[in-house]
C-alpha cells in the first residue's frame, strides 16, 4: 500500500516545497532590507502585468522548457544532465553556422533547418559523456560538467578566430540573413486580432516548445523504448536481465537529451539575438535541472515550471530595474527550489506521509 | 624565454594553485568518506566573499579567514542536512549550493557595500601579506638599495633567483596548503580515524557493524571539507587578489574537482594534479595564444585542456580513475 495518495505526491509535495522557498526567499529580501511584499507586487507587474511582460515571460519559458525536457528524459533513464548549458552553447553554434553560410529562402524551412542544426550539435555534445558513460563507466554527472566549460572554450574559440565579422571589435557572429527572422508572437496574434507586444522577443518557438513537451510525454510513456528508458532508470540489472541493452538506452537517452537543450538555440540564438553571442545561454541550461525537479519530471510539470521561473526571469529583471535588489535574487530562489524539491525532498515528504499514515489510522 | 621568466611562471604556478589545492584535499576528505561534493565552488565562493567582508569592515585578515571558514563550514552544514540525514540527493544538493552562493555573495555585498556586488579593496592589514623568507631578495632589499626589484633579481644567481622568486615571498596560506597535504595523508593513512573514515567511503555497513557511527564520521569528514574550502576561499580573495568580486572563484572548485579524479583520491598525486592545473592557467595567463613553430595554440585550449584531461582520466584511457565504492549513497541502516 502507498504511504500516501497519488495527488499529495504530485501536488502538495511541491506546492509545500516551492511555499518553503518562497517563504525564505521573502526572508531574504527582508534581511537586505526591503519589503517582500513590494518586491512581489513589482515582479507580477513587470511580468505579467503587460504583454510586454508576458512577452518575456514566454520567451523565458520557452528556454527552459527546452532545457527543463531535457533533463527531465535523463532522469529517467536515472541519468543526471548537469551538462544543458554546454549542449545548449553548441546547439547555438549549429544554428549560427547553418543560418549563417546556409542558403535559407524563407523562414518556415529556416526553422526546420536551423532546428536539426541545433539538435545535431546539442546532440553530439552529449554523444562523448554517453558513451563515456555507457561504454567505460565515467561518471556523466562529471564528464558533463567538465564538457561545459569545454564548451565555452570551444565557442570562446569559434567566435573570436571564426566568426567573428573582420574588424568587429565584441566576440559574436554576424547578424543572421533577414530571411531566417522567425515571426514574433506579435506577428502571429496580430492577423487575428489580438494586440501583442512589437518588442517582446517570444516567438514561433513556443510552439515548438510545446510540441517538445507532447513528443515527451508521448515517448516517455507510449513507446516500447520510453518504457525501455524507464525500466533502465529503475533498475540496470532488471533491463540486463530482459535483454535489453543498456548501452543503447543510455546512448539514445542522452542524444534526446542533448538535442533537446541544442534545440533551445533556435529560441534564444535565432528568434530573439538573430546573431550568435558569447553569454547566449545565460544559465538556462542549469535552470532546466530547478524545472525538471519541480516539475517531476512529467513534461505537464516541466511547462508549468518553466512558466514559472520565466516569470521569476521577467519579474527579476524589472526589480532590478525598479528597486535595489539586484538580479541575483532570483539565483538564489532557484538554488532554494533546487534545495527543497530536490535535495531537501525528504525533509518534506516524511512528516507528510506520517500525517497521512496517522489519519489513515483513525480511519481505519 | 630566459630563465627568470621561467622561475616567474612556476612562481604564479604555485599561487594559482594552492586554493584549487586546499579545495581539492577539502573534495578529497569528503569523496574518500562517501560524500560527493559538487559544492566546492559554492562553498568558496561564499568563504571568499565573506573573509573578504570581515576583513574590510575589522581591518584584521585573521577575523577574515574565521568569518571565510565559518560561511563555508555553514554551507557543509546544509550538505550534511540534505544528503546525510534527510538522505537526499548529493549531487542535487551541490548544485544547490553552488546557485545558493552565487546568488547570496553578490545580494549580500550590494546590501553591505553598495558597490556592484564587490567589497571595498582591501588594505594592508586586510590582506595576507607575502612572507620574506631570510636571505631572500624581496622588496625590503629593493628599498635599501633604492633599486627596482626586477633590476636586483635579474642579476642574481640562478639560485637566488629559484629561491627568491619561487620558495619565498608566498603568503602564509601557500605554506599552510603544503602542509595540508602531509597532513592529509598522515590523517588519512597514519591514523584510527582515517581508515574509519576511508572505510565509511568504502563500505559503511562494516563500519556500522564495527559499533562506528557511519553519520557522524561522514559530518566530521564534511566538516574538514568546510574549513579547507574556507581557507580556500578566503585566500582567494584575500591573499591572491584584494578583495571579492562577483563569481570570483570562475570554476576553480570544478577545476579541484577534476584534480581530485586526476589524483584519483590521492593526497600527494592531488598536490601534483593542482600544480600541473595552476601551471596551465599560468601560461594561459602570461602567453595568451602560444606559437609553437608555425602552429598556433589559442589560450581557449588552454584553459580547456584541465577539463579535458581529465575526461580523459576518466574515460580511463590512461590509467582508471576509481571513486570511493560508496560515493553518493546515502546509508540507510536497515532496508
Amino acid at each position: 500500500m502507498d504511504k500516501m495518495p497519488k495527488w499529495a505526491d504530485v501536488v502538495l509535495i511541491p506546492v509545500i516545497s516551492i511555499l518553503l522557498a518562497a517563504l525564505i526567499s521573502a526572508l531574504v529580501i527582508l534581511a537586505i532590507g526591503e519589503n517582500p511584499v513590494e518586491a512581489l507586487n513589482l515582479m507580477v507587474n513587470g511580468a505579467l502585468g503587460s504583454t510586454y511582460g508576458w512577452g518575456y515571460t514566454l520567451y523565458y519559458a520557452t528556454n527552459f522548457m527546452f532545457t527543463g525536457l531535457a533533463v527531465a528524459v535523463a532522469a529517467h533513464a536515472g541519468l543526471f544532465n548537469i551538462g544543458g548549458e554546454g549542449q545548449a552553447m553548441l546547439g547555438g553554434l549549429g544554428v549560427a553556422l547553418f543560418c549563417l553560410y546556409l542558403p535559407l529562402p524563407h523562414w518556415t524551412i529556416a526553422l526546420v533547418v536551423a532546428a536539426v542544426g541545433a539538435g545535431l550539435f546539442g546532440a553530439a555534445w552529449a554523444a562523448i559523456p554517453a558513451y563515456l558513460q555507457a561504454k567505460r563507466g565515467s561518471h556523466i554527472v562529471i564528464t558533463t560538467i567538465m564538457f561545459n566549460f569545454i564548451a565555452f572554450s570551444v565557442l570562446n574559440y569559434m567566435l573570436v578566430e571564426v566568426l567573428k565579422p573582420q574588424g568587429a571589435m565584441d566576440p559574436a557572429s554576424a547578424k543572421f540573413p533577414a530571411a531566417t527572422h522567425l515571426p514574433s508572437l506579435h506577428d502571429i496574434l496580430a492577423p487575428i486580432g489580438i494586440e501583442f507586444s512589437k518588442s517582446a522577443p517570444a516567438n514561433v518557438t513556443l510552439f515548438v516548445a510545446l510540441a517538445a513537451c507532447v513528443f515527451v510525454w508521448a515517448l516517455i510513456w507510449r513507446t516500447p523504448l520510453g518504457y525501455e528508458i524507464r525500466a533502465l532508470g529503475k533498475s540496470e540489472p532488471a533491463t540486463r536481465y530482459a535483454g535489453i541493452s543498456s548501452v543503447r538506452i543510455i546512448m539514445i537517452t542522452m542524444l534526446i537529451s542533448g538535442a533537446l537543450c541544442g534545440l533551445m538555440a533556435i529560441n534564444n540564438v535565432m528568434g530573439e539575438a538573430e546573431r550568435l553571442v558569447l553569454n547566449a545561454t545565460e544559465g538556462a541550461g542549469f535552470i532546466g535541472i530547478a524545472v525538471a525537479l519541480m516539475g517531476r519530471n512529467h513534461p505537464v510539470g516541466v511547462f508549468l515550471a518553466a512558466i514559472l521561473f520565466g516569470f521569476l526571469y521577467q519579474g527579476g529583471a524589472e526589480l532590478a530595474l525598479w528597486s535595489s535588489i539586484p538580479t541575483e535574487l532570483i539565483v538564489v530562489i532557484q538554488a532554494l527550489v533546487i534545495l527543497f524539491t530536490g535535495a531537501l525532498d525528504n525533509m518534506v515528504r516524511m512528516p507528510i506521509e506520517k500525517l497521512f499514515l496517522a489519519f489513515r489510522k483513525e480511519k481505519a | 624565454m630566459d630563465f627568470l621568466t621561467l622561475v616567474q611562471v612556476l612562481d604564479s604556478t604555485v599561487r594559482l594553485a594552492t586554493p584549487l589545492l586546499l579545495a581539492c584535499l577539502a573534495g578529497l576528505f569528503s569523496e574518500r568518506a562517501g560524500i560527493f561534493d559538487i559544492g566546492l565552488e559554492g562553498k568558496m565562493l561564499m568563504a571568499a566573499f565573506f573573509s573578504a567582508a570581515v576583513a574590510a569592515i575589522t581591518g584584521n585578515v585573521w577575523f577574515g579567514l574565521l568569518a571565510g571558514i565559518g560561511s563555508s563550514l555553514a554551507l557543509s552544514g546544509l550538505h550534511g542536512a540534505a544528503s546525510i540525514t534527510f538522505r537526499g540527493n548529493q549531487l542535487i544538493s551541490g548544485v544547490a549550493i553552488n546557485f545558493l552562493a552565487s546568488g547570496l555573495t553578490v545580494l549580500i555585498a550590494q546590501s553591505w557595500f553598495q558597490q556592484g556586488g564587490r567589497t571595498p579593496s582591501l588594505l594592508s592589514g586586510g590582506r595576507f601579506e607575502p612572507i620574506e623568507l631570510p636571505f631572500a631578495i624581496g622588496p625590503t632589499e629593493a628599498a635599501e638599495t633604492g633599486r627596482r626589484l626586477s633590476d636586483l633579481l635579474s642579476e642574481a644567481n640562478v639560485l637566488q633567483q629559484v629561491y627568491s622568486e619561487l620558495i619565498s615571498g608566498h603568503s602564509i596560506i601557500v605554506y599552510l596548503a603544503g602542509l595540508c597535504v602531509f597532513l592529509t595523508w598522515w590523517v588519512l593513512f597514519r591514523t584510527r580515524f582515517g581508515l574509519r573514515l576511508r572505510a565509511v567511503g568504502e563500505n559503511p555497513a562494516a563500519v556500522d557493524t564495527a559499533g562506528i557511527s557511519v553519520i557522524r564520521l561522514r559530518f566530521a569528514a564534511i566538516a574538514i571539507c568546510g574549513v579547507l574550502c574556507g581557507i580556500a576561499g578566503a585566500y582567494l580573495a584575500t591573499g591572491l587578489q584584494a578583495g571579492f568580486v562577483k563569481e570570483m572563484t570562475s570554476g576553480r572548485g570544478y577545476i579541484a574537482l577534476a584534480a581530485l579524479i586526476f589524483a584519483k583520491w590521492r593526497p600527494v598525486a592531488a598536490l601534483w594534479a593542482c600544480l600541473l592545473f595552476g601551471l596551465l592557467q599560468a601560461i594561459a595567463l602570461r602567453f595568451q595564444n602560444i606559437d609553437l613553430g608555425g602552429f598556433v595554440v589559442p589560450v581557449q585550449f588552454m584553459e580547456a585542456l584541465p577539463y579535458i584531461l581529465t575526461v580523459v582520466i576518466l574515460a580511463g584511457f590512461v590509467g582508471k580513475a576509481i571513486p570511493p565504492k560508496a560515493g553518493g549513497q546515502p546509508y540507510v541502516k536497515e532496508r
